[in-house]
């Protein structure tokens, strides 16, 4: 201690160049901010679904035998709704024709809303069988299932998907009208064919690796 | 940092306005501390890392824990084995309270061993022991939420203390319960108190430091600060000392983190609470040994029972902190100028480590005479010792001043 008194005034040190008391300085901050981000990441990672979370949302299986043409059933799968739609052949044959098309705002499915293999005028694997992710790309509500042209739930309604919230409209192969509030079309989650009766849904068919979470938006 | 001389215009204005600049230049880099201050002064900074560690870790484990008794110990578990690093975080928190109490506890001798509670210090001194009081009160709540079976046990025999108090005791009991037993108004109300008590420690930690920085550290020498050859300012020295002091501490922290997470803890622990079936021995934390060591080693005193007696000796225990400063009645602060205290001071150090060790074993054979013997002390030691040695003892010439003591040659102004 008694050394302290005869050593130099601290910051005494020569000319321009780095210091001992610079180095360290420098060496101590540069190591207390990577300790502080070893320990700020482990905790916003805590955050992100954990490992049961994640399990949870593994590949369901959906019987469909007992949908019939018309009908339509909701499943839930990683806490989303999904949609499953068995389309007639005369919905079928109205899509097909194209003739609302101009009335649509991406007909040809061009944003990233679905796997290459639903990028078709029924945006499905087998024509009659519709899968969407059932969440509005407007704001999230669910849109509801209203096959019947007519003037419910709104005036010259052409039948397809109708979100309440703010009246966004899709057609019955969830594709977005023009003028309304939604931007995009409903997404088709990864799914395929276990048996004519069976869906696999979170599992793409062989050959594909699509990833819903690469969509523009859920 | 200096604010009031700073050239920055825009904490120029600030601090015209709000002067937490001028306050934290005040405290931090004008505020003159004992340049004599030992490594000894390095564990209330600490504290206070680990105050902010487990008020961190655990807003982040409440994100996941879950306080129902059908729910809570698999969401524990849940955290250790699903939550993306929640194992780390768990561990932090869970060996967090072992490293406070040992920081908190060396503190504690620290201010016995120096006098640090002595005149004008007083409320410093008894704000650390309301802090001390939290802290246990926190730990004890804390520990129950896994709802292991320790945790259940340790909350019946806690809660069951107050059984003690004669008349109202059965209804206090049954009020701290909520119903019958311990369930899961219990777990609820120990988890809404766990949550909210390190806030309040925080409260009385700012006054503890606001009463500090009134009179400054007391040192190793325990004598005043007579003029500026005393002093150096906090910021540079003892940040860094601090700092340093801190990264030996983290070696220490994380190598049981990582290497020993569950060494200081009781496997009885990791069973799912079951209120059919008492595990063959109850131990409460290592932190809270000696104190269950005197509550178990009270027998009877004349009309009181032992049960009663028991939970007396417990609160007194930390009861006789609270008048501690009055209790001393030497003048002289620091162990170093009283021959005598010094040696007292290491007998009570090895009198609460012997009280440790029997709280951990059943009382039964020597354990109960150590117990008894050691519990005797305790009170002895502040109750009749501490008195009577203040007039008794004589104490060493102190020196003029810290700059003399330090500087030998006499306080030549290194300013």
């Amino acid at each position: 201690m008694a050394e302290t008194a005869q050593a130099k005034p601290i910051g005494a040190h020569g000319g321009g160049e780095g210091t001992r008391r610079d180095f360290l300085v420098l060496t101590a901050s540069a190591l207390g901010a990577v300790g502080t981000a070893a320990i700020a990441w482990p905790l916003i990672d805590s955050l992100n679904p954990a490992a049961d979370t994640l399990a949870a949302g593994a590949p369901i299986d959906v019987d469909i035998s007992k949908v019939a043409p018309g009908m339509s059933i909701r499943v839930l799968w990683r806490s989303r709704p999904i949609f499953i739609v068995r389309r007639t052949p005369e919905e079928l044959k109205l899509l097909e024709s194209g003739k609302m098309n101009p009335e649509l705002s991406d007909p040809d499915s061009k944003a990233l809303q679905q796997a290459d293999y639903a990028r078709n005028w029924h945006r499905s694997i087998k024509p009659e069988l519709l899968v969407l992710v059932g969440i509005c790309t407007h704001l999230g509500c669910i849109p509801s299932f209203a096959p019947q042209p007519g003037n419910t739930p709104v005036e010259n309604w052409e039948g397809g998907f109708f979100c309440p919230c703010h009246g966004s409209k899709y057609d019955l192969s969830g594709r977005v009208f023009r003028g309304v509030p939604a931007p995009l079309n409903l997404p088709v989650p990864p799914y395929n064919f276990v048996s004519d009766s069976v869906i696999r849904i979170g599992e793409n068919p062989k050959g594909s690796d699509f990833d819903l979470s690469s969509v523009e938006q859920l | 940092m200096a604010a009031p001389r700073t050239q920055n215009r825009i904490i120029r204005w600030i601090d015209y306005r709000l002067p937490v600049f001028s306050y934290l230049d005040h405290e931090l880099n004008e505020y003159p501390t004992p340049r004599n201050l030992s490594y000894w002064w390095n564990f209330g900074s600490l504290a206070g890392f680990m105050l902010v560690t487990m008020i961190v870790t655990g807003i982040f484990l409440a994100m996941y824990y879950t306080p129902n008794v059908d729910m809570a110990f698999d969401s524990v578990e849940r955290i250790r084995r699903d939550v993306n690093y929640g194992w780390l975080i768990q561990y932090i928190h869970m060996n967090g309270a072992s490293f406070f109490f040992i920081v908190t506890y060396i503190h504690i001798f620290r201010g016995l061993y120096y006098g640090s509670y002595k005149n004008p210090r007083e409320l410093l001194w008894i704000l650390g022991v309301i802090i001390l009081l939290l802290m246990m009160a926190t730990a004890f709540m804390g520990y129950v939420l896994p709802w292991g079976q320790m945790s259940f046990w340790g909350a019946t025999v806690i809660t069951n203390l107050f059984s003690a108090i004669p008349k109202i005791g059965n209804a206090i009991v049954t009020w701290l319960w909520g119903g019958y037993a311990v369930g899961n108004p219990t777990l609820n109300r120990f988890y809404s108190l766990h949550y909210l008590l390190p806030f309040v420690i925080v409260a009385v930690v700012m006054l503890h430091v606001i009463a500090l920085h009134q009179h400054g550290s007391n040192n190793p020498l325990g004598i005043d600060r007579k003029g500026p050859q005393d002093s150096i300012p906090f910021h540079p020295y003892y940040t860094i000392k601090d700092m340093f002091g801190l990264g030996v501490f983290l070696i220490l922290y994380a190598a049981f983190i990582f290497f020993l997470p569950n060494y200081l803890g009781d496997p009885q622990n990791y069973i799912p609470a079951n209120p059919l079936v008492t595990p063959p021995e109850i131990v409460p934390e290592w932190y809270f040994l000696p104190f269950y060591a005197i509550l178990r080693s009270v027998p009877d005193i004349w009309f009181i029972p032992s049960k009663l007696a028991g939970v007396i000796c417990l609160f007194g225990s930390i009861g006789v902190l609270f008048v501690l400063p009055w209790l001393d009645t030497s003048p002289v602060r620091s162990a170093r100028f009283r021959p005598i205290y010094k040696w007292f001071f290491f007998v009570l150090v090895v009198d609460v480590v012997a009280l440790g060790v029997c709280g951990a074993h059943r009382p039964e054979g020597t354990y109960i005479v150590i117990g008894r013997l050691a519990t005797l002390y305790y009170f002895f030691h502040f109750l009749i010792l501490l008195p009577l040695l203040g007039k008794m003892e004589r104490p060493r010439p102190l020196p003029a001043s810290i700059g003399a003591a330090v500087l030998k040659g006499g306080a030549v102004s290194a300013e």
